[in-house]
């Protein structure tokens, strides 16, 4: 069984999941990143593949990303690093990115990859829905890694009946229209996380952009399966001192 | 050495049926000209593209929008554009050339018709707030006097590099009241200014509408675009009867960065086979210098601001800074339609450098007493690589004038 199934299967509440960039801040840090948050007790990890012109993404991610480039950071590289990753890492490991380095990758040479490696879910957020659909579906399936699809409190009901219709991993519901890493009123998220409580989905929600802290990813639990975190993770990982005690310093200031 | 002109198969049909031909480089409902286009969007953006692309059509073709839009064109404007005979220049290069004069619209330049379409666009969607992007400074200020004229709060994103180079249009902005905001993520030019809109756009998604500047972007904009820039070809027909009695050139030259006066000087052709089209972009310091941004030369097919297009990218997909000595031409990427018409052959796609164009801006200032835009003098520029015929007619579009490239022109042409 898929990884993530399996996490949300055993656990299925209160899911923590965090994302970093790979190859950031320094271009061998993604595997010991990857340990240490496996250590202090996140239940998921998403590891962004850097790009030059991210959209979705707020200051804090897009110059992780410009310094991870600057690093060397690449695709190929990524794969490299995270050959033998499954010695040791157990939990679910997703990859998020923009769409265009996996198209010039491959796409199918990408899923190819990410099985091969043991990566069990992919986030591309410039992926269309209907593009997935016609093109992309079958040879995802057959890889057996899921594409994990974002919604917002805009998204029609309509569409998100297709969406939940079309995943097979989880929906990472967008607490409100923004790019990642803005300051939010985290009462007007409740009522959509209350909302997405009661929409009686079939895959398990966890929440995006804006949760930061105890408080937040508490709030985004309540109602939902989890929460992941990355702009407020990212600069832990910036702070000074030693990389491994931030790492679960932040973790144990979550869970 | 002069080029001879030979169309692919395709562009080489005759007596196809016209709806048939029409579908080769009509946009899709999904928005695709061939395999290029779509709507390449985070799901932040969703609800607002796919508002654009449900009301686009049925808004700028109401009876009330297009009088609207029309009498804005001809009394704002200035249009139509005299397509002047080119006397010396004909002389010169033994050809019937025309110049579209699309540097007398107000603002200097043929951004204009696209952001007044735009702003009548807006305000039929209820948008009160107008973001837009901009490289050399011309799209900012067209859209920043369209908000001055319709009363809308106005954010221009402009690179943090293009404000110092282009400092006399970051004034012009300011004067007209919008608020320009430095693009400082990436390389602080054109294409960082246009992820920096899109960003706003995503953070605020209900109240703004996004005017982008050229045939780039998600479905519906590169339609979108080229439907309110196709007013150029469209006087270039009505204006090629009374001068040639054939609404139809032979040839029709046009600059490319995103490709928005091409776009428009093709469009009423684009069925017309018999019409050559020739699209110049920048070669910079040459196409095999680094240096350039001759994306149709050196790029590859990929994702560029919501698009499907040929783009300037490195191996590993990261999207690569172009050069031009133009800001308006220096964009990584071409509009859809552009890389269709590339691939198809129905247009051909030429570069010039930057030592071209500064010649051929000088030697039009020189035969005919217009300066020129950086911009439209890489169209210029071809003139001497194409084999006319000595009853030829060219049309070259004149998409800006110089006033705004002066500081170049007197250091490198050591005026």
């Amino acid at each position: 069984m898929n990884r993530i199934n399996h996490l949300f299967q055993q656990k299925g509440k209160d899911i923590l999941n965090i994302y970093y960039t790979a190859g950031f801040p320094q271009l061998n840090d993604t595997l010991t990143i990857l340990e240490n948050l496996q250590q202090s007790g996140a239940d998921m990890v998403e590891i962004g593949i850097p790009f030059s012109d991210s959209l979705a993404d707020g200051p804090v991610i897009q110059e992780s990303n410009q310094q991870a480039l600057k690093n060397g950071m690449s695709l190929h590289l990524l794969f490299h690093q995270l050959k033998d990753f499954r010695n040791v890492i157990h939990i679910p490991v997703i990859l998020m990115g923009s769409l265009n380095p996996v198209l010039q990758f491959g796409m199918e040479n990408f899923l190819i990859a990410c099985k091969n490696t043991g990566v069990d879910g992919v986030i591309l957020p410039d992926l269309p829905v209907s593009e997935y659909e016609n093109n992309y579906r079958q040879i995802f399936e057959s890889a057996g890694v899921h594409c994990i699809f974002l919604i917002t409190p805009e998204t029609s009901e309509e569409r998100l009946q297709k969406i939940d219709d079309l995943s097979t991993g989880f929906i990472y519901a967008v607490s409100s229209s923004s790019t990642t890493g803005k300051e939010k009123d985290i009462q007007k998220q409740s009522a959509y996380f209350q909302r997405l409580g009661n929409e009686k989905l079939k895959n398990p929600v966890l929440v995006g952009f804006g949760i930061k802290d105890k408080n937040t990813f508490e709030a985004a639990c309540q109602y939902t399966n989890g929460a992941v975190i990355g702009t407020a993770f990212i600069k832990a990982l910036q702070a000074a001192g030693d990389i491994e005690n931030n790492i679960h310093q932040f973790v144990n200031g979550i869970i | 050495m002069p080029l001879e002109f030979k169309l692919n198969p395709s562009a080489q049909r005759k007596n196809t049926i016209d709806f048939l031909k029409a579908g080769l480089y009509k946009v899709s409902p999904l928005g695709y000209y061939g395999e290029f286009g779509g709507a390449f969007i985070p799901e932040m953006l969703y609800p607002n593209v796919e508002e654009l692309a449900e009301k686009y059509l049925d808004i700028i073709q109401d009876d009330g929008f297009q009088k609207e839009f029309q009498s804005l064109l001809h009394d704002y404007v200035g249009r139509p554009t005299p397509l002047y005979p080119a006397k010396r220049l004909s002389e010169k290069y033994k050809a019937h050339i025309y110049l579209k004069r699309e540097d007398l619209n107000h603002t200097g330049a043929h951004k204009i018709n696209n952001t007044v379409g735009q702003i009548l666009l807006a305000k039929r969607l209820g948008k009160t707030r107008i973001i837009a992007e901009t490289g050399a400074g011309q799209h900012g200020v067209a859209t920043a006097t369209v908000c001055a004229l319709m009363n809308l709060p106005c954010v221009v994103y402009m690179g943090e590099v293009d404000m110092q180079r282009q400092a006399p249009n970051v004034a012009r902005m300011r004067m007209l009241g919008a608020e320009v905001r430095p693009a400082m993520s990436g390389s602080k030019t054109l294409k960082d200014a246009t992820n920096e809109a899109i960003r706003d756009w995503i953070n605020n998604p209900s109240d703004t509408h996004y005017i982008i500047g050229s045939v780039v972007g998600p479905y519906p904009y590169p339609d979108m675009v080229a439907r309110f820039q196709s007013v150029i070809s469209e006087e270039m027909r009505k204006q090629l009867i009374e001068k040639e009695g054939n609404e139809l050139p032979d040839y029709v030259i046009a600059c490319v960065g995103g490709g928005s006066n091409a776009a428009g000087s093709f469009y009423h052709f684009l069925n017309n086979d018999e019409v050559k089209l020739i699209a110049v972009e920048a070669a910079g310091e040459g196409v095999a210098s680094g240096h350039t941004a001759a994306t149709t030369v050196v790029g590859k097919i990929g994702i560029i601001h919501g698009s499907k297009t040929m783009l300037m990218q490195t191996e590993d997909g990261q999207i690569e800074e172009a050069y031009s000595i133009s800001a308006g031409l220096d964009y990584p990427g071409v509009g859809p339609l552009h890389a269709h018409l590339f691939k198809t052959g129905r247009a051909q796609y030429l570069n010039a450098t930057d030592e071209e164009a500064l010649q051929a801006a000088l030697e039009l200032t020189r035969l005919e007493g217009i300066i020129p835009a950086l911009e439209s003098a890489h169209a210029l520029a071809k003139l001497k690589d194409i084999a006319f015929k000595p009853d030829d007619v060219v049309v070259v579009c004149l998409s800006g004038r110089g006033d705004k490239d002066m500081e170049t022109y007197i250091k490198r042409l050591e005026i």
